[in-house]
């Protein structure tokens, strides 16, 4: 048996290091350590809180817009009061546009770039993959980043700029659109489309979201084969490595549900439990940070957030992380774009997982299926915009109080816990979905839910990354600024 | 020339900024430009033991060192340890690695506020002890301290902004690739003066509504938002209105306030950021280089001529009374 340190992994937001345990060629266990730490809960307490609307957004530069709607729901939860119908769909569609850039970036820029490995070379189809998505060189590199930056075009006018905007408020967008940039924002839209149904897809958006099971998957990519594109390509790897056996992660899944409109989540909230076959409802008591691998001191090892503490404590014992730990009814669950379709009942989600759980395939897959499903969604909303009626209402804030704010970011379920005291904030904790996924051990010892999917997986000769337990790590598509905030 | 970047007490947004950029191609724009990038944690291959390789090599001066960008504050609590952040797999603080890094960079360029001045990380009481390369807050010192100089002669580049533009990163990047970067480059702060000689107002979409003093009011109002939204546009140093982002946007222009990100200490104000504090019902923050009685006089002036149109329009989210339409042309 041999231990390994593993670090710094690239091509994750923000810096990672997993520390492996080995026997016969797999991992026997994992540990996995945030390595930095800034303090925003920290900052937050006695800040004005509408201040949060600024400095939230901050604590990640690819999840900005997410916090940013968090903050806005916890502080609208404290008010009372819900954004106009021109509002929500405004900020729905920041939100939407930020997760499915992030999306597209992941599988693109940090995830795809590792099949083009030198390492890999000799294998069939090498040469075609490395030309595609060698990291910085490859043909993908040069498409997606321009397409990507024009579809970020949506928040120039939608929120100023991205990322970073303070146009999404918790009384709708600050932000109103006019005819003509309704127009805009449409055919926008309409030019993505087309980007990913030529390049990613090779098929429409609306053939890739009526697949309905595993089968179905691989007989339309039987149909056309790899050179359909960029999904199939992945799909032809998945086939020929295995990547629908790896990197399997606890059979819990939890969404927050996302898009409000109208009274309702676009995508249903719950935990969806694989061993029971049954979405639980979604109760917030249920849920509680566990600190007892973490470099944080406090009264207690665990609480719920509305409670929680951040008091940093570098020299703590039996530390390994400076992440906390969440749990779902004292268990780990796992959250991202699997997750919230599983959730919400898509048939491709649910027969991926009942076949194989949450592994690296069915996690990029489920990425794949949410594009195809939201980016019509986001056509819907810009053409229910009514310029004119109006896009923010005004609210007032109460001097005591609390609000929570739930939202689906890219990467799975963050939530804000807000209290307020004579008009300031005196408590504010965050929990954000890879402090869901790479949280370490809790204090009964049971290791987060990427610390169990890494169990299992070849480690190869030893020398250097073992390039499959990179592939289950950018499977979760990290974000560690998050994390640990 | 080599590009070596770094993160670390930041949110990454910078980069995340930086793909936005405004090219058909920006790995293309960055080689034709003559920019090899030795490493970027968001966009190269290597992972790991290589990573820790070429940093080392870079360190120990076998591997040429053009350019360090650092993004991200630099973490130098608890306790002068650096602890909170240690750089993965190297069990050594990243405050090390950068200013080791530092002594060899012929450049070294700090992207965004954080890395140049600590900015949201430094804010509150600032948990984490954090500082920007070469400045803490507006106290020159930060990590690097006030004398470094860079290979080249240089002090820390510092593009600020919270994010940086994309087109800053690029242009003082292409710049130093053509090595058209000079101390008179450079405002006494350190920010390239091409878009630090300008102010966020210049350009602004909202200058009509400003020259009437006739103001917003509320979230999504068209007005002017120095009055009463906090906004800094006539202070800040930047050409965000000069140079859109993401298209065609800005922060005036997604309907909120300038928060002066480019400077240091804006993570704290001193008030809520999306008010404006006032004495006297007079804003405290003038416009720079303006003596405040003639502010006062042209505003009372001002608002008494203000026209109905703009006065409508200023509390509104959308024009309610438009521009009337006059004959042109010789009569």
């Amino acid at each position: 048996m041999s231990r390994q340190v593993l670090g710094p992994f690239n091509r994750v937001e923000g810096d990672l290091e997993v520390t492996l345990e080995q026997a016969d060629g797999r991992v026997s266990a994992a540990w996995v350590n945030s390595p930095m730490y800034r303090g925003f809960e920290q900052i937050m307490q006695g800040k004005a809180p509408m201040d949060a609307l600024t400095l939230v957004p901050r604590i990640c530069g690819i999840c900005s817009v997410s916090q940013s709607a968090a903050s806005a729901a916890a502080l609208a939860d404290l008010a009372g009061v819900t954004p106009p119908p021109n509002g929500a769909r405004a900020n729905n569609l920041m939100l939407s546009a930020e997760n499915m850039a992030d999306h597209f970036t992941h599988f693109y820029l940090f995830f795809m770039p590792d099949f083009a490995r030198d390492a890999y070379a000799g294998t069939p189809g090498f040469d075609a993959v490395c030309a595609r998505f060698k990291a910085v060189e490859g043909s993908a590199a040069a498409e997606a980043l321009p397409a990507r930056a024009r579809f970020l075009q949506l928040m120039g006018t939608l929120a100023g700029k991205w990322p970073h905007t303070l146009s999404l408020q918790p009384g709708g967008s600050a932000r109103a659109i006019l005819p003509a940039e309704r127009v805009r924002l449409l055919s926008l839209l309409r030019e993505f489309r087309g980007w990913l149904e030529r390049h990613l897809f090779g098929d429409a958006l609306e053939a890739v979201s009526a697949l309905d099971s595993a089968d179905a998957l691989w007989a339309w990519f039987d149909a056309k084969g790899p050179a359909r594109g960029d999904l199939a390509r992945f799909l032809d790897l998945s086939r020929t490595l295995g990547l629908d056996r790896l990197g399997r992660a606890p059979e819990r899944y939890l969404s927050y549900g996302n898009y409000s409109i109208d009274g309702a989540r676009r995508f249903a909230p719950g935990i969806w439990d694989s061993t029971v076959g049954a979405v639980h409802p979604l109760d917030t008591r249920d849920i509680v940070e566990d600190i007892s691998h973490a470099w944080l001191a406090g009264s207690a090892d665990k609480h719920h957030p509305l409670v929680g503490e951040t008091h940093p404590d570098a020299d703590k014992t039996d530390a390994y992380s400076w992440c906390k730990a969440p749990r779902w009814r004292d268990k780990v669950v796992q959250c991202g774009a699997l997750a919230r379709q599983v959730v919400d009942g898509h048939p491709l989600a649910r027969s991926l997982v009942a076949q194989g759980g949450g592994t690296v395939m069915s996690r990029v897959v489920g990425r794949m299926l949410e594009i195809a499903r939201v980016v019509p969604m986001m056509e819907a909303w810009v053409r229910e915009l009514v310029p004119g009626d109006p896009f923010c209402v005004e609210l007032e804030l109460p001097d005591q109080g609390v609000g929570v704010g739930l939202v689906e970011a890219a990467r799975g379920a963050l939530g804000h816990w807000l209290v307020v005291r004579n008009g300031h904030i005196q408590n504010y904790q965050i929990i954000a979905p890879t402090t869901w996924n790479f949280s370490p051990r809790d204090a009964a010892g049971t290791p987060g839910a990427l610390e169990q999917a890494l169990i299992g997986t070849p480690v190869g000769d030893g020398a250097g990354m073992p390039l499959a337990v990179q592939h289950v790590v950018r499977s979760f598509d990290p974000c560690m600024v998050c994390t640990v905030h | 020339m080599n590009v070596l970047w770094l993160q670390s007490g930041g949110c990454g947004g910078c980069t995340m900024s930086l793909l936005c950029a405004d090219t058909p191609n920006l790995m293309a724009t960055l080689a034709d430009g003559g920019i090899e990038l030795l490493w970027h944690p968001s966009l190269s291959e290597a992972s790991g033991a290589d990573v820790i390789a070429l940093l080392e090599a870079c360190e120990a001066g076998r591997q040429r060192l053009d350019v360090l960008c650092v993004e991200g504050a630099l973490l130098r609590g608890p306790k002068g340890t650096g602890r909170f952040h240690m750089l993965a797999g190297t069990g050594r603080p990243m405050i090390d690695w950068v200013q080791s890094l530092a002594s060899r960079a012929h450049h070294t360029v700090a992207v965004g506020t954080c890395a140049a001045f600590g900015g949201v990380t430094a804010a509150a009481f600032n948990p984490t002890d954090a500082c920007g390369l070469q400045y803490d807050g507006d106290a020159s010192g930060g990590l690097l301290g006030a004398d470094y100089r860079s290979g080249s002669g240089l002090p820390v580049i510092n593009v600020a902004g919270c994010p940086t533009h994309p087109g800053w990163v690029l242009d003082t990047l292409l710049a130093l690739a053509m090595d058209e970067v000079s101390e008179h480059s450079l405002d006494a702060i350190g920010r390239p003066r091409f878009y630090a000689d300008h102010l966020v107002h210049h350009g602004c979409s909202r200058n009509e509504f400003y020259e009437f003093k006739a103001s917003a009011e509320k979230s999504s109002d068209l007005g002017c938002l120095m009055e009463h939204m906090g906004c800094k546009g006539t202070q800040a140093h930047a050409d965000c209105n000069m140079r859109p982002w993401n298209g065609q946007g800005s922060c005036t222009n997604g309907g909120y306030a300038c928060i002066s990100c480019t400077e240091p200490g804006f993570e704290e104000p001193g008030h809520p950021f999306s008010q404006t504090p006032k004495v006297g019902g007079i804003p405290i923050g003038l416009p720079t280089d303006m003596p405040k009685a003639w502010f006062v006089a042209l505003a009372a002036l001002s608002k008494s001529a203000t026209p109905r149109r703009v006065r409508a329009n200023a509390t509104a989210d959308h024009t309610v009374v438009t521009p009337a339409i006059r004959r042109t042309g010789r009569k």
